[in-house]
């Protein structure tokens, strides 16, 4: 084919990608992205529950992540590491100590000069209080831990992040927030902020908060983190997801806890 | 690891129907699955349940691949006398878990 002189099929094309382009600049100017939800306005995912799944968060001894927790308690009083000590040697009894940890992080680390999640933070401690191996993401034992201490602060409101360090995070948080992303180029907050309470086929769309982390997924029939959520999510949108423990992901997680502060911590909750 | 949960009222009177509540930690992998390297995942289930009161047998079932993991189980009885309850799982690959509690009856 003639390089300098451009078929009419390429020519037609290129006013019709033109034309594309400029319906969605319309599309984007029209659109302009309503602001964030009003705080009355919010709603934990508790409130669309059916019935059933709403009586399984109700009683901790039909709860399945009660599991976990149970399983986190014996954990917190187990010695382990080469330091041979317990979480519970150095905290104490959790129900004081890890009361309201939960509704504060992810927290800053001036270890790591940015935010840490609790099972990051749970990590920490293993490697240099217990002198112990990090646990890996979404492994039976940190949801288990995770859980334990989580489960201080049900009832809680979310704090609201004071500390200014984090304010930078936030901001990145919400940026990706924001930002479209993957094949399908959706942004979270097309569906969480603009589009919650409607449906994606016979799915409701929640708000996306965070308070009842790590939740017992039905769909999952295990216990999972938020991180596992975000890139479920991500892998919906057909975008790579983060790895865990990725900046970008605690990122998120911070920019959806301080979305969400004021609600009450439900963890473990039980959702869909 | 992971104890059974089980939930029945500590008092009840003579008579009385109760409900009891057991809920077990297991991955019931239904064995129809393949892993990401095409490889079937092997069936791993609990198969069987059985509660007894006072060392009669109240209540069974025989449990399948369909049912979700962590089986929570719940039936109800009524009240004859103060005792134990004693609870059983058996399942594949020697899977076999006990629980124990007391009621009261009044």
């Amino acid at each position: 084919m003639n390089r300098s002189a451009p078929s009419p099929r390429a020519v037609g094309r290129r006013a019709a990608a033109a034309a594309m382009t400029a319906l969605l600049l319309l599309a984007v100017a029209g659109s302009a992205r309503p602001a964030d939800i009003p705080l009355d306005q919010r709603r934990s995912g508790y409130a669309d529950l059916g019935r059933d799944s709403k009586a399984m968060q109700d009683d901790d001894t039909v709860n399945p992540a009660t599991l976990w927790v149970l399983d986190g308690e014996t954990l917190w009083n187990q010695k382990t590491g080469l330091a041979n000590r317990a979480c519970a040697d150095c905290h104490g009894d959790a129900a004081a100590s890890m009361k309201g940890v939960a509704a504060r992080y992810p927290a800053f680390s001036p270890a790591r000069n940015g935010p840490i999640d609790l099972e990051q933070r749970i990590n920490l401690c293993r490697t240099e209080r217990q002198q112990a191996t990090p646990l890996p993401f979404e492994s039976r034992d940190l949801l288990a831990l995770t859980a334990y201490v989580g489960r201080q602060s049900r009832g809680m409101p979310i704090a609201e992040a004071s500390d200014e360090r984090l304010k930078p995070f936030i901001d990145a948080g919400r940026k990706l927030f924001n930002q479209r992303l993957g094949q399908i180029n959706l942004s979270c907050a097309q569906c969480h902020d603009d589009n919650w309470g409607k449906h994606i086929a016979s799915s409701l769309v929640p708000q996306g908060h965070p308070n009842g982390y790590p939740i017992y997924r039905l769909e999952w029939q295990s216990l999972g983190s938020l991180q596992r959520r975000l890139r479920n999510c991500m892998i919906g949108m057909r975008a790579a997801p983060y790895e865990y423990g990725a900046p970008e992901n605690v990122n998120m997680e911070l920019f959806l806890m301080w979305r969400a502060r004021g609600l009450s911590i439900e963890t473990p909750a039980v959702r869909p | 690891m992971a104890r059974p949960l089980i939930n029945v009222p500590a008092k009840v009177k003579r008579g009385q129907v109760f409900e009891i509540k057991t809920l077990i930690s297991h991955i019931m992998e239904t064995g129809f699955r393949y892993s990401t390297t095409g490889k079937r995942i092997p069936r791993d289930i609990a198969t069987f349940f059985s509660c007894s009161y006072n060392g009669e047998e109240i209540f069974r079932a025989d449990l399948y691949p369909a049912i979700s993991a962590n089986p929570f189980i719940a039936f109800f009885t009524t009240a004859t006398e103060s005792g134990k309850l004693e609870f059983k799982w058996t399942g594949d690959n020697g899977f076999s878990e006990t629980a124990t509690t007391t009621i009261t009856v009044e």
